[in-house]
């Protein structure tokens, strides 16, 4: 589903600043290829802290991918028909997936899963803020699509594009899935919007719980974030926080007015001289503390997480154990074929 | 090493990078003494003409393939599976792009 801009200041980043501007001459030629627009590859020399930025980075999107499984997982056994809980299971093994492609591109820059997989499990890694808020109804399940997943597209469209090749290519397999997954989301809430008039207002009350938390997702404004100067330096991130968010909010205002929808905000306006559409503040108490552990929903995401890895335990020993049954069992075939 | 053809050697399957940020992609193959010696075996055959800016060789047999007879049971159940498309959902054209 998607990484957040979570740009939380820290020491890495702070003595990062230093040495773009002090550069070794290993650094300054890293730059330079960052300036030609090269791919970095995992054997190509790199910054440590361009190392340790993506590790964080990409992990943190992998976990955002793996944790977002559960707020929809919530309603697989509950979807209204057979074509939705087809199409929902579809999505949720999708964004399985999209984990997957992004701990292995981590794994390239010489990280290990399991140890990025503990980081998540003990609560010192971050996912994205987002899956940490419930989904009460069905609507939410296509809120989740056609809001969440689209103003994921719009910050994921962009790291198509960024400077560590394996996460450029992981982030086009995601994009190119991500599609299905912001239309049947559309689909689900125009349904809704095209129903009774209490379906629609299952719809209505969902936008608004919704709407908030997903323009959070972009991360703070472009003047509070210390990592976006180092990461854009790096081509890692090609578009600022601000910018995603402006470009979201506009085009998602008219998909809304044609759902018959209206966003809870009270400031939102065209802006004619801007080109823009103006919308209100941020309530950035409310993103941190989501951000640092105290949302409505942390603790159970995280205790299902735990829950569902140590679930899987007995596959993984099983499958450990049906290997080395084959393993013993080709070395005894070769030492009969040797004795014959 | 007696002067025989390479086919003593093991055989390793090459994997070419055309262009810089692109995924390395499947080629072809070649007998080489060691995987040094078939990488520079690779680039002698597989970019003559600029094709590639890397290259990755395997030794063969260290691939494990999908059966063959296995085809169907394998694949043919994603067919009836189309809405995992975006083209399955109708997006009205007032929308736009989605």
């Amino acid at each position: 589903m998607y990484t957040q801009a979570l740009d939380v200041p820290d020491i890495a980043a702070q003595q990062a600043a230093p040495h773009a501007h002090g550069a070794s001459p290993a650094e300054a030629n890293f730059l330079a290829r960052i300036a030609r627009d090269e791919k970095i590859e995992p054997q190509d020399e790199m910054p440590e802290d361009y190392r340790k930025s993506l590790i964080r980075q990409i992990s943190q999107h992998a976990h955002s991918e793996v944790v977002g499984m559960l707020p929809e997982g919530n309603w697989i056994t509950r979807a209204p028909s057979l074509k939705r809980k087809e199409i929902l299971l579809a999505k949720v093994q999708d964004e399985g997936g999209h984990g997957l492609y992004l701990y292995s591109a981590a794994e390239t820059l010489g990280a290990s899963r399991d140890d990025l997989v503990d980081a998540l499990h003990s609560g010192k890694a971050k996912y994205s803020s987002i899956f940490n808020y419930p989904t009460d109804s069905w609507a939410d399940i296509g809120t989740i699509g056609w809001l969440v997943d689209g103003a994921a597209i719009m910050n994921q469209v962009p790291l198509c594009r960024c400077s560590y090749g394996p996460y450029a290519r992981a982030m086009i397999r995601v994009c190119k899935e991500e599609s299905f997954h912001q239309r049947q989301g559309f689909d689900i809430v125009r349904a809704l919007c095209e129903g009774t008039a209490a379906q629609k207002q299952m719809a209505q009350e969902s936008v608004n719980r919704w709407w908030w938390p997903t323009l959070m997702m972009f991360g703070p404004h472009d003047s509070d974030s210390e990592h976006t100067g180092q990461a854009s330096a790096w081509g890692i991130k090609r578009i600022s926080n601000d910018d995603l968010r402006q470009r979201f909010v506009d085009v998602t205002v008219p998909q809304a007015a044609f759902l018959g929808l209206t966003l809870p905000d009270a400031l939102l306006k065209w802006n004619a001289d801007r080109g823009h559409y103006d919308f209100g503040p941020i309530d950035w108490n409310e993103f941190w503390r989501v951000v640092k552990g105290d949302g409505p929903c942390n603790a159970e995401r995280l205790n299902d997480r735990v829950q569902a890895f140590d679930d899987g335990g007995w596959v993984r020993e099983a499958a450990a154990a049906h290997a080395d049954k084959r393993a013993r069992r080709a070395v005894s075939a070769a030492s009969v074929r040797i004795a014959a | 090493m007696s002067p025989q053809s390479g086919s003593a050697w093991p055989l390793f399957e090459v994997f070419i990078r055309n262009k810089q940020g692109l995924d390395h992609k499947h080629v072809g193959s070649l007998h080489a003494s060691d995987p040094a010696h078939a990488v520079t075996l690779a680039r002698d055959v597989y970019t003559r003409r600029q094709e590639g800016v890397s290259i990755w060789v395997v030794p063969s047999n260290a691939i494990t393939a999908s059966d063959p007879d296995q085809k169907a049971d394998n694949f043919d159940p994603m067919a009836s599976k189309i809405y995992r498309h975006p083209t399955f959902y109708d997006i009205p054209e007032e929308i736009g792009h989605m």
